[in-house]
């Protein structure tokens, strides 16, 4: 299922935390080879990871991490304002209607059966669609673009750094133009579904209750 | 001339805004600018402490200290550490002493219908953007539909203005526009359509929409036009 959870709500989930910070690991520092720090218990986090972001999370029936991403709003600190101005023709992204989606990460060596990475795009897309936003902001592996344009909703790429396994890119998705249906399609799931993750995420547990 | 948006009228106020007084008169005036009953903005600064600038009645807002429902309030726990809008019917409403109170908020004139907008300011500044009104779910539902994206500016405008009040300067360091921003507004202020635009900068015209919409955000103007006008008007483009 797909959990929205905010850093603070994470600790309910050791298991999930716990590996979604190792696949991060082994992601962007074993696969990508990116310059990211790892802790003592092996996990990837930043300094954004410390400032009550909302993640994305595709969780595994048995509890662990599927997939993720991280939302930031730009009205505060982000990435791609803070490392990536030379990416975005030095401008600086800022609006309450603009949040940043930064380290899109796959759990390694999952069976292609479940198609975990339109399962996050449309969650994204939910996302925006119920908060009201008009834009994503990404900054991700160039590689990634592959798989974007293969679900069928492609960002505009406003730069890109260099070349090869470490290249990093930052694009933009407008939420008012997602292709629903196609990504649904692809991630093989009901509008209805789509949207009781959300509300199972934002609703409180009384209202829930109520509504069976 | 045609009938200027509420966006427009909103800003076109608040840019005259240069005291507390008037931010109070600021926050008043969106009632009859978007037709609903309430509207609060309250913030916690760097250094703990309050201000409110809000419509709900004085003795309410006293009782509501005095009884520190704060402490119980489902806006005020929905919303802290978050940065999502949430809807009051979001929340958990259930509870002895939650009804108790939902029940003196609504005596004291306090609407059922509600919708919150969490803002992370700089160094642990929080505030919280509040519409109330009295009205059916199928009201509230079309109101939301048509204005939530005006609330949320007008929300992080409130706080700007709110922060440059506290500070005594209207210098925000971090609001200069990029060439690249000055280039798209100039564009757009000589007549270009967002695709000559887009074209002429060599960019997607989905990304000169982010630029357009992040610079609006930074002159704090309440759509495209307006911000060049405001780029003009402060003398950052020339066309």
């Amino acid at each position: 299922m797909i959990q929205y959870l905010y850093a603070d709500q994470l600790a309910q989930y050791p298991d999930l935390r716990k590996s979604m910070f190792r696949d991060r690991a082994a992601q962007f520092s074993g696969r990508l080879n990116w310059d990211v720090t790892l802790n003592s218990e092996g996990f990837e986090t930043d300094e954004y990871d410390a400032l009550n972001p909302l993640y994305v999370i595709w969780q595994q029936p048995d509890g662990t991490h599927g997939g993720s991403m991280r939302f930031l709003p730009t009205t505060g600190r982000v990435m791609v304002n803070d490392h990536f101005l030379h990416l975005t023709d030095g401008v600086t992204i800022t609006s309450p209607l603009i949040w940043e989606c930064t380290r899109f990460c796959l759990a390694p060596n999952l069976p292609p059966t479940t198609p975990i990475s339109a399962l996050l795009m449309l969650a994204a897309a939910e996302l925006g669609r119920r908060f009201h936003l008009a834009h994503a902001v990404g900054v991700f592996d160039s590689h990634m673009v592959r798989v974007y344009k293969s679900i069928g909703w492609e960002p505009d790429i406003l730069g890109q750094s260099e070349s090869g396994r470490s290249a990093i890119s930052v694009g933009i998705w407008e939420f008012a133009s997602a292709p629903l249906a196609t990504i649904r399609a692809k991630a093989q799931v009901s509008p209805q579904i789509a949207q009781k993750w959300f509300d199972q995420a934002f609703q409180s547990p009384d209202i829930r209750r109520k509504a069976g | 001339m045609g009938m200027q948006s509420k966006m427009a009228t909103f800003v076109e106020r608040m840019h005259e805004v240069t005291n507390f007084d008037q931010f109070q008169h600021l926050v008043e005036g969106l009632r009859s600018l978007y037709q609903v009953e309430h509207f609060v903005y309250h913030s916690i600064n760097s250094a703990g402490e309050p201000y409110a600038a809000l419509t709900y009645d004085i003795d309410w807002v006293d009782h509501y200290i005095d009884r520190d429902f704060g402490r119980i309030d489902p806006v005020v726990l929905g919303c802290f550490q978050r940065f999502h809008p949430v809807d009051w019917k979001q929340l958990d409403w259930s509870g002895k002493a939650v009804k108790s109170f939902l029940h003196e908020a609504s005596d004291a004139g306090v609407g059922n219908q509600g919708f919150s907008i969490p803002i992370r300011g700089p160094s642990g500044q929080f505030a919280l953007f509040t519409v109330n009104h009295r009205c059916s779910d199928a009201q509230w539902a079309k109101f939301a539909a048509e204005n939530v994206q005006d609330l949320l500016l007008i929300a992080h405008y409130l706080n700007q203005k709110a922060l440059e009040l506290e500070r005594g300067t209207d210098a925000l360091p971090n609001q200069m526009l990029s060439p690249r921003e000055l280039d798209a507004l100039t564009l757009l202020g000589l007549g270009n359509s967002r695709a000559h635009a887009a074209e002429n900068l060599k960019i997607s015209e989905h990304t000169l929409r982010v630029y357009i919409e992040s610079a609006r955000f930074k002159l704090g103007a309440a759509n495209t036009t307006h911000a060049v006008a405001l780029a003009m008007s402060r003398g950052n483009i020339i066309v």
